[in-house]
């Protein structure tokens, strides 16, 4: 396995007597689109500034692109992009004077900078409002122009702080491809830290689940998933357009039926979990007891039902 | 469009120029900039260049008194008359650089650092390969320029109005003592800003730093003079009671807390730099003065005598500097 481009051993960061990020290992291989995943004051803006030397952290160490990023900080901000998750310009100059600054900030030439911030501008979709001044852009400008200003260092590494805040469904989709596409052609990685679950399950290969400073899982979709549900691997959700009274008559009988585990009974639904897929035997079940049914959910895991479960565990 | 670019993204990633460009020059640039486009630049701009022409006018007007009067040791120096002649309504324009120039010095760097850190391009920048103390060398640095130029200009346009008004051509000895004098004002406004750069630094709010700073600013121009004076007074015995001696050790010692502020220094350096006749600047004796001929000092004697103030001037300076960089350089920078 080759070196991994961000390693992360122990890190550590106390402020006073609260641990705000606890003993935190993590290796992020090349190209990967890594997602940091956690409620507010998880740990993820921290970790994301140790990562880039802005803070110390109390124990443990950071590498990026095999730098240590708490002694030579330097080396690593050439090589990282950083996108803050409350974006700043100066108000007084126009988005393109906004970005040449930071072009030139990176050591690169005026000129180059200019041209590299046009045709960036072009990709974000900005090139008809470069000459404004960045007091008059809405939010959703902003954060394009945000990625703009990473992408203009030509960076091995973007790290993005909730890149998806503020941007309109639409925005978020485009946002989303653009950075996995820049991933998947130049092998860009991408550190990417958000509570928004559906936006990180659309583009990341690898989740980490961020609660309390602590690290609770990482893995991409598939193994969170299976770790987590294994004993309660199918739930189905049927919908009849009967009442059903409680206590329900045939729940003894219905609990006989094969691998069915457990059954919730509603007014007009049922919920069933059972450790086989067993929905064409539910179905049939309640036609032939007569009922009218309106509807047969089964049930799949997505991540929100992962970050709920591991809030949960974490709560108690 | 985007192909194009993600495919250029890719060639110019591998070729990877590694230019050591100066970041800290196109910060500097960047700080000027932002400067002279700003209102208050230009406001604090108009006030000064006013405030110059204005103690420049009534000097003019009253410049043929001043060199006529022979009793005047020093009424040879035109271009220093031009400086320094009054007729008692308006200041001139040193005096009133005291009190102006601290309101330069903080209206141009009392935002410095919490106003970056607010709009949140604070962290945009550290997130940039720099080093953190360029940013705050940077904003004074770039400010300090400002204020140089402003000040060079504003002579040399003295210096030229005057030749052309008067046309008297000017001794070296004058060019000196005036540079000296424009060197003095630039380190003296130098100061303000670097104590309104710590503040911005100590102070979230920028209205808060600013308040501050006007704060410190006129209790050192104008109370602290009162109230040393008053504690002096109350602790001194009775005059009757005391002898010469005496009298002088208290005089002294009220002259020497007077000094704790900058604005003393910067009176007391810009006094004896353009008024050649002063020979010392605290109080002498008669027996100091016996034989003593009314005659200018020479430009080395006036500057020795000021040294003292000029370093003390450059030293308030560094340790306004100093607090900054050890407030600022392992501060966490969080949006």
């Amino acid at each position: 396995m080759e070196n991994p481009i961000i390693e992360l051993r122990g890190l550590t960061k106390c402020y006073g007597s609260i641990r705000a990020v606890d003993d935190l290992n993590l290796s992020i291989q090349k190209g990967e689109i890594f997602g940091l995943l956690g409620p507010n004051g998880a740990g993820k803006t921290t970790t994301i500034l140790m990562i880039l030397g802005l803070t110390e952290p109390t124990s443990g160490s950071a590498y990026v692109c095999g730098y240590d990023a708490t002694t030579t900080p330097i080396l690593v901000k050439r090589k990282v992009g950083y996108m803050p998750d409350s974006l700043g310009f100066y108000d007084t100059m126009t988005a393109l004077e906004n970005l040449m600054y930071i072009g030139e900030l990176n050591g690169i030439s005026p000129y180059e900078s200019k041209e590299r911030a046009l045709s960036i501008m072009q990709v974000v979709g900005l090139e008809n409002d470069m000459n404004k001044k960045t007091s008059t852009y809405s939010r959703g400008m902003k954060q394009r122009l945000g990625l703009a200003d990473v992408l203009i260092k030509q960076p091995d590494v973007v790290i993005l702080d909730e890149p998806t805040l503020g941007i309109d469904p639409s925005g978020v989709r485009e946002f989303l491809g653009l950075i996995r596409q820049l991933s998947r052609q130049q092998g860009l990685t991408v550190l990417l830290s958000s509570h928004h679950l559906h936006h990180v399950q659309q583009v990341c290969d690898r989740v980490g689940i961020f609660v309390k400073g602590k690290l609770m899982a990482e893995g991409n979709m598939d193994t969170l998933s299976k770790n987590l549900f294994e004993e309660k691997s199918f739930e189905i959700r049927i919908t009849v357009m009967n009442n059903l009274t409680l206590p329900w008559e045939h729940e003894a009988e219905f609990l006989l039926l094969n691998s069915i585990k457990q059954a919730v009974v509603g007014d007009h639904e049922i919920n069933v979990s059972c450790s086989k897929d067993v929905t064409p035997e539910i179905v049939r079940y309640f036609v032939d007891k007569g009922y009218d049914v309106m509807g047969v959910q089964r049930k799949e895991y997505g991540l929100d039902d992962i970050y709920q479960k591991y809030f949960e565990s974490s709560l108690n | 469009m985007m192909k194009n670019f993600i495919l250029s993204f890719g060639k110019q990633t591998t070729e990877s120029v590694e230019v050591q460009g100066s970041p800290f020059g196109v910060m500097v640039r960047k700080e000027i900039a932002g400067h002279i486009r700003s209102w208050r630049f230009i406001v604090l701009l108009i006030v000064i260049a006013f405030t110059f022409w204005g103690s420049l006018y009534v000097s003019l007007t009253n410049i043929k008194d001043a060199v006529n009067n022979a009793k005047d040791p020093d009424h040879l120096f035109v271009y220093l008359k031009l400086l320094t002649t009054t007729e008692g309504n308006l200041p001139p324009f040193h005096v009133l650089l005291s009190f102006l120039g601290p309101l330069l010095g903080i209206g141009l760097g009392f935002d410095a650092v919490n106003s970056e850190k607010q709009n949140g391009t604070l962290i945009r920048i550290m997130a940039q390969p720099v080093y953190r103390d360029n940013l705050l060398l940077s904003k004074f640095i770039g400010s300090f320029i400002l204020v140089s130029v402003l000040f060079l200009v504003l002579t040399l346009l003295m210096i030229g109005g005057g030749m052309l008004l008067t046309g008297v051509p000017i001794e070296p000895e004058e060019v000196l003592r005036i540079f000296s004098f424009t060197m003095i004002c630039i380190l003296y406004v130098g100061f303000w800003l670097g104590l309104s750069i710590l503040l911005s630094i100590a102070f979230t709010q920028a209205a808060t730093s600013a308040l501050t700073a006007i704060g410190i600013w006129l209790f050192l121009t104008v109370f602290y003079q009162i109230v040393i004076s008053m504690v002096v007074k109350a602790s001194a015995p009775r005059a009757e009671l005391l002898s010469a001696t005496g009298i002088l050790h208290y005089n002294e010692l009220l002259f020497h807390l007077l000094r704790l502020t900058p604005s003393q220094l910067y009176t007391d350096a810009t006094t004896t730099l353009l008024m050649p006749y002063v020979r010392s600047l605290g109080p002498i004796t008669m027996e100091q003065m016996a034989g003593a001929i009314p005659s200018p000092l020479s430009y080395k004697e006036s500057l020795m005598i000021v040294w003292p103030q000029v370093s003390g001037l450059v030293a308030t300076t560094v340790v306004c500097f100093a607090a900054s960089y050890y407030l600022f350089m392992r501060r966490e920078i969080r949006s």
